[in-house]
């Protein structure tokens, strides 16, 4: 009997005998993280207390320079301000119609399969390719919206009217991410009992009191999970859907943070200003991240 | 059989001999399209001509694209030998002076016959350090021109033959046209920045910076704010309310060329280089040309023109033996051959005088018209301190700002005054930024 116990435990122990194999198994992924993340984001954090050429001739440690001059520049208080717009309309936009779709097909029963296919295409097309399309479809020279509101009464310009660039932007980047929530909004309500809201149906509320009483409760985990993701798509994916229909113009009325990095580091050849961007951005993710995991993840009912 | 097979072998290891003697040269650039093709058959043709060296063209983007992807790669010690620059890039290359290895010098230490003399001073003059040393190798220069549509002024009453001379010409023959219906807006224009401010401060003589705009040292200032700019952006924001001009859009004005192809706009002003897109995409009429109007009532006005496109820049840490091949490049790609050819081609000027009088001599220029518009334009009268070029830092942003303020003055967020105004305090930032950087 001793034997036997003394026989498991050394079983037991031998499976961790070896104590660096758990770290040989994580060695892979660690391996990919510190190249493809921590490396070169020690390198930003690095480059964003210097001040440099661009072909890095000279070097001058400025410390904290970067980010102060950031925070005095209108152009970068701008971007804060477009990307905080554009960000709430495209996850508002995005969210709001994948929901009325999923919920139209919800009460189909035929052609579901079809509909979800062809909703589902634009989330295959390539972000660049989707802001071409759009650009045509808007371009005020050759474009054939521009000409049907033009019969409406209405004078479309988004090379210079702002209001008109940004509603192009916020269309194109969130046309992308309807199909995606769209998926997962249907997920979700094939996942909600019927025999809930037959339930209720039988104790008499009507359809709207059905959906924001049993519906929407049920399908926050679903709809909290997509704000979060919705969010961090605008910030940073929806690089090449401004980049093909708008450039940031006009006057940097569509220029969001992720753009301004790219603009200034890569066009401008400012690196110092580029990499400290870039640390303010990795910086909201991680705020973004925290509150998702930490607060309110918790509050959502499941 | 085993003959054949040793007799191919023999041929195989002989090939490979000749490859493994032969330096290669890496030159990156950003010519796309058919302008690209017929790099590649320039190159060809030089690769051809001599067994030592073998000069590998890539194409790498846009020139922002080029530039950005040569001085990541010098950063990486990986950088290629040739890189095509745009000429706003000129400051930030000039001020690399330990990663450029300066073309008047590289030709001197390779021992190769060059001429700087024998350049247009038009075009080497934006190139050319204070001491009058020539940096970088000209390549693909143009102007900005006048293009309108012959049938178009016909159907107007005006006389096709006859381009506007004065930008009151330009209101005039504008008015006439959207009056009769012969077409609905008078103009366009690619690159406000380019034509619209800097090409028109020199035509018109007026500085664009301080320091002989910029050639004089990094402490420079912008001042195209002065009264002759205003005026004009006053009544650029004017005619663009009531349908005279129409806006093509930031940058080069992707939007501007459909409008005139289409025939919606009658005068376009863009880059001579556009001439070969012009006639190609003018199927429905005839395409006349001229010289970019002025203001009569400014003193000094016309002056000259200035230019625009790409000279190719020598990266330093290369062997020797690549400088020695880039030295003999050069001097093919400056003979007077390629170069008439390659201007008769793309529209760009013709960067030597044997290259242009050899375009003379072929009668190139009589059987073209209006293919030496440019070339006029440029060389009409000896450039002054206005109009020799520009050289400033950051330009690539400033030429950003220039199209945000415009942007502002059209959407009536500004006025001229105010646009200008804040255009160049945001860009005298800039060029502070680069001067810290570099200085």
């Amino acid at each position: 009997m001793r034997a036997f116990a003394t026989n498991k435990m050394q079983t037991k122990r031998t499976i961790f005998r070896n104590r660096w194999l758990p770290y040989l198994l994580l060695a892979p992924q660690l391996a990919v993280t510190l190249v493809f993340f921590l490396w070169p984001a020690g390198q930003a954090v690095w480059q964003s207390f210097l001040r440099e050429d661009a072909f890095g001739l000279k070097t001058t440690f400025v410390g904290l320079a970067n980010y102060t001059r950031l925070f005095d520049s209108p152009e970068y208080l701008n971007a804060l301000r477009v990307t905080l717009v554009f960000s709430v309309s495209t996850a508002a936009l995005a969210l709001l119609s994948a929901l009325l779709l999923a919920l139209a097909l919800d009460r189909t029963i035929r052609t579901t399969r079809l509909y979800t296919t062809l909703l589902v295409w634009p989330y295959a097309v390539a972000p660049a390719v989707a802001g071409v399309l759009w650009w045509f479809m808007f371009n005020p020279t050759i474009g054939i919206l521009p000409y049907l509101l033009e019969g409406l009464g209405y004078d479309w310009n988004h090379a210079l009217n702002k209001g008109d660039a940004m509603a192009l932007v916020i269309i194109a980047a969130s046309w992308k991410q309807i199909s995606y929530n769209f998926l997962f909004f249907v997920a979700g309500l094939q996942s909600i009992p019927a025999s809930l809201r037959e339930a209720a149906a039988i104790d008499g509320a009507g359809p709207v009191k059905r959906f924001f009483t049993i519906t929407l409760p049920l399908l926050s985990p679903t709809t909290f999970f997509l704000l979060v993701v919705t969010v961090v798509y605008t910030m940073f994916d929806t690089f090449p859907v401004i980049d093909a229909t708008t450039g940031g113009g006009p006057a940097q009325g569509t220029t969001i943070l992720v753009y301004k990095v790219y603009d200034d580091g890569f066009i401008g050849l400012n690196l110092g200003s580029s990499a400290a961007q870039s640390v303010i951005l990795m910086g909201i993710v991680i705020v973004l991240t925290v509150i998702q995991f930490r607060y309110v993840e918790r509050r959502v009912t499941y | 059989m085993i003959k054949t097979l040793s007799t191919s072998v023999l041929a195989l290891c002989a090939t490979l001999g000749a490859a493994q003697a032969q330096t290669d040269i890496n030159w990156w650039h950003a010519m796309g399209g058919e302008l690209g093709a017929k790099l590649d058959e320039i190159v060809a043709a030089y690769n051809a001509s001599q067994s030592d060296y073998r000069v590998i063209p890539t194409y790498k983007g846009s020139y922002a694209e080029t530039m950005t992807a040569a001085i990541a790669a010098f950063r990486a010690g990986e950088q290629p030998d040739i890189v095509q620059v745009f000429e706003v890039g000129t400051g930030t290359m000039m001020a690399a002076k330990g990663a450029v290895y300066p073309v008047y010098q590289l030709m001197a230490d390779m021992g190769e016959d060059f001429d700087p003399e024998g350049f247009l001073p038009a075009v080497v003059g934006y190139y050319t350090d204070t001491d009058g040393n020539m940096l970088s190798m000209p390549f693909n220069s143009s102007t900005p021109i006048l293009y309108y549509n012959k049938d178009v002024f016909a159907k107007a009453g005006l006389d096709a033959e006859t381009a506007p001379k004065t930008w009151g010409d330009v209101e005039a023959f504008s008015r006439k046209i959207m009056e009769t219906g012969a077409a609905p807006c008078g103009f366009t224009t690619g690159w406000i920045s380019w034509v619209q401010l800097e090409n028109f401060s020199a035509w018109h003589n007026q500085p664009i910076g301080t320091l002989e705009n910029g050639f004089g040292g990094l402490d420079t200032e912008l001042t195209v704010n002065g009264p002759a700019q205003v005026k004009h952006w006053e009544n650029l924001a004017k005619w663009q309310k009531d349908g005279t001009f129409q806006y093509g859009g930031p940058g080069g004005g992707a939007d501007s060329a459909p409008k005139f192809y289409a025939q919606e706009c009658a005068m376009y002003m863009n880059s001579s280089a556009s001439r070969a897109g012009v006639i190609a995409n003018a199927k429905d009429f005839e395409v006349g040309y001229g010289m970019l109007p002025y203001y009569d009532d400014v003193e000094g006005a016309p002056q000259n023109s200035i230019i625009g496109g790409a000279t190719l820049w020598v990266l330093q840490g290369k062997p020797e033996e690549d400088y020695k091949g880039v030295a003999d490049f050069f001097t093919y790609l400056s003979s007077a051959e390629v170069q008439a050819d390659w201007h008769q081609f793309s529209g760009y000027l013709p960067i030597t005088e044997a290259a242009y009088e050899l375009g003379k001599e072929q009668g190139y220029y009589e059987a073209n018209p209006g293919s030496d518009v440019a070339i006029k334009q440029i060389t009409l009268n000896a450039p002054t301190a206005n109009s020799k070029g520009l050289r400033f830092g950051n330009y690539v942003q400033i030429r950003a700002i220039i199209d945000e303020e415009f942007q502002r003055l059209l959407s009536g967020e500004v006025d001229a005054q105010g646009a200008l105004d804040s255009l160049v305090k945001r860009g005298n930032d800039m060029i502070r930024d680069f001067q810290g950087a570099n200085g």
